[in-house]
């Protein structure tokens, strides 16, 4: 089977932001590979072992910096990298990052594309939907249980609320793989250093679609603090102290 | 303008989400029609058409159908704005329709300024205003973020052909979640684990100080994703909603899904490294503190 799985490098959730006019400032921030995509990546290299005889890319767009995730890609078992280069990935909408994974795709004829249900940045949830849908590929969303047997898939989505639904189809087919589908491995040290030598491709992004974007970001902000809540810091012990002061006066649980 | 509000139905239930969506569309000021696959036995409280289909032919699951559906919908009415909740139902077929339409999809809003929609960024950490370029678009809403309005009136129903209901996709059935073996949703206190914990090893403080309170704990998606602390202890949207008097959030970041099952808590304290962790949001006390420094100096003073 030839497998493709899609990831996107992100800023760490944790890092602190400073703005730009109509997006955060990309320099001096800690990059990761975006958390869902790790599932993906996973299911994937899980599928290539099943199978044997399997063929896996990873594809990453964006400026040079995002072959760091591509890497952990490789080096967790990917065979190969495409590498879609775009400095102004940030100002892509979704249509037009589905455009390229899909043009990318139609040449090369893949039996499953793995992705994250969404990235943790801009979480617009389309991206994978999208792009099956101009492959003619069935797609199913937030996946959290993925089994292949005998050429058919069976996959669960998670509902709201613990329900989930059993659903069934054959490939070719795009899955979007939701947090806790299976656990990703960790790169072993041998991994990492024959990731080294696999193949990384680097096409530039205009070489292979030119579609034009459908939304524009027209202002990014804080969110402002609703009033009320109070702010502590200092030294645990006394932290502590304060806390339990503030439960006593403020809260009914604490005798 | 003019709305086509896509409403939910599940497992033989409307589910009362639409009413945001009529909350929605009120705020833009426009007319509405909905659309829903479901059963015109169960009826949305609407004041406008109501295209149904039937999930007993159609499916409750299966995109292809609910596509063309929706598609020829959109034909009649020739709506402005097409609208679905931002859950598993919208998140999956809203892009089968951008990539139809060819038009924009703006996923998640949370609110409105000047018409244009406001959605979360990083975590929820920063806004980000969108404004969609094609005169047609869709949007998915934040669950909980328009307040729900309905009308005592019934819809005026156009029962739809659904055709061919096959599809390349088959919809087995629901799976339940477990019987959850610890009930949240009674605890009057609750403090939570969330990735800040760091390690299993962690979960044993979070736990000691829901017993020394006399409350229980329970933990964020990426603890539970962990295999750390059991499924049935999540908090959020695919886990438990609660509402205890005192909730404590441990190296929680404040995901909107876990916001979603506990920001009706009584007394929220967070403690987060992270000042502008948008748990801060919902709490009523932010420590910013390690916890495995914190925790533990709280367990010193309840012992």
């Amino acid at each position: 089977m030839k497998i493709l799985v899609c990831i996107k490098q992100v800023p760490d959730m944790e890092s602190k932001f400073t703005l730009q006019e109509r997006w955060y400032d990309t320099h001096d921030l800690a990059w990761r590979l975006n958390e869902y995509d790790e599932y993906a990546i996973e299911q994937a290299v899980a599928i290539k072992e099943q199978l044997g005889d399997s063929d896996l890319t990873v594809l990453s767009i964006g400026p040079a910096r995002v072959k760091e995730a591509m890497k952990k890609a490789l080096a967790m078992g990917c065979d190969r990298g495409l590498h879609i280069e775009d400095n102004e990935v940030e100002q892509r909408d979704p249509q037009q990052i589905a455009a390229l994974i899909a043009a990318h795709a139609r040449d090369n004829h893949y039996d499953l594309i793995f992705c994250g249900m969404q990235s943790q940045d801009r979480a617009s949830a389309q991206v994978g939907v999208i792009t099956a849908e101009k492959l003619g590929f069935p797609c199913v969303t937030t996946i959290v249980d993925f089994h292949l047997q005998d050429g058919s898939i069976t996959v669960k989505r998670e509902l709201e609320g613990g329900l989930k639904a059993r659903v069934s189809l054959s490939p070719p087919a795009l899955f979007t793989c939701q947090l806790g589908l299976n656990t990703p491995r960790y790169p072993t040290l041998p991994n990492i250093m024959k990731a080294k030598k696999k193949e990384m491709i680097t096409v530039p992004a205009a070489e292979i679609s030119q579609e034009a974007a459908v939304q524009e970001t027209m202002d990014i902000y804080f969110p402002e603090k609703k009033g009320g809540g109070l702010i502590l810091e200092g030294d645990a012990g006394e932290l502590a102290d304060r806390l339990l002061r503030i439960l006593k006066e403020q809260t009914t649980v604490m005798g | 303008m003019k709305t086509l509000l896509i409403a939910e139905y599940r497992a033989g239930k409307l589910l009362e989400s639409y009413t945001e969506l009529v909350g929605f569309a009120q705020a833009l000021n426009a007319e509405s029609a909905m659309f829903v696959v479901g059963s015109t036995g169960v009826l949305p409280h609407f004041n406008g058409t109501c295209y149904v289909a039937s999930a007993e032919t159609c499916g409750e699951y299966n995109p292809t159908v609910h596509k063309r559906l929706v598609l020829e919908v959109i034909e009649k009415e020739q709506p402005d704005v097409i609208v679905f909740h931002h859950s598993s139902y919208g998140w999956d077929l809203a892009p089968r329709l951008a990539a139809a339409l060819g038009v924009a999809q703006i996923s998640e809003v949370m609110d409105l300024q000047e018409s244009l929609p406001v959605v979360p960024v990083c975590n929820a950490k920063l806004r980000r205003t969108v404004r969609p370029s094609t005169k047609r678009y869709i949007v998915t809403l934040q669950p909980g973020a328009f307040n729900g309005s309905e009308s005592d009136t019934t819809p005026e129903i156009v029962a739809m052909e659904d055709g061919d209901g096959s599809g390349t996709i088959v919809f087995e059935g629901y799976e339940q979640p477990e019987k959850t073996a610890v009930d949240l949703s009674r605890a009057e206190i609750i403090v939570s684990a969330g990735r800040g914990i760091g390690k299993q090893e962690n979960v044993q403080m979070v736990a000691e100080l829901a017993e020394r309170l006399g409350g229980e704990y329970g933990a964020s998606r990426p603890v539970v994703d962990a295999l750390w602390v059991e499924h049935s202890r999540q908090v959020g949207t695919t886990g438990q909603s609660v509402t205890p008097k005192l909730y404590i959030a441990c190296g929680i970041s404040g995901a909107i899904q876990h916001l979603a099952g506990m920001k009706k808590s009584e007394f929220v304290v967070a403690v987060n490294t992270d000042r502008d962790a948008p748990i801060g949001e919902v709490a009523d006390v932010l420590v910013v503190s390690d916890l495995k420094q914190f925790v533990p100096a709280l367990l010193e003073r309840l012992s």
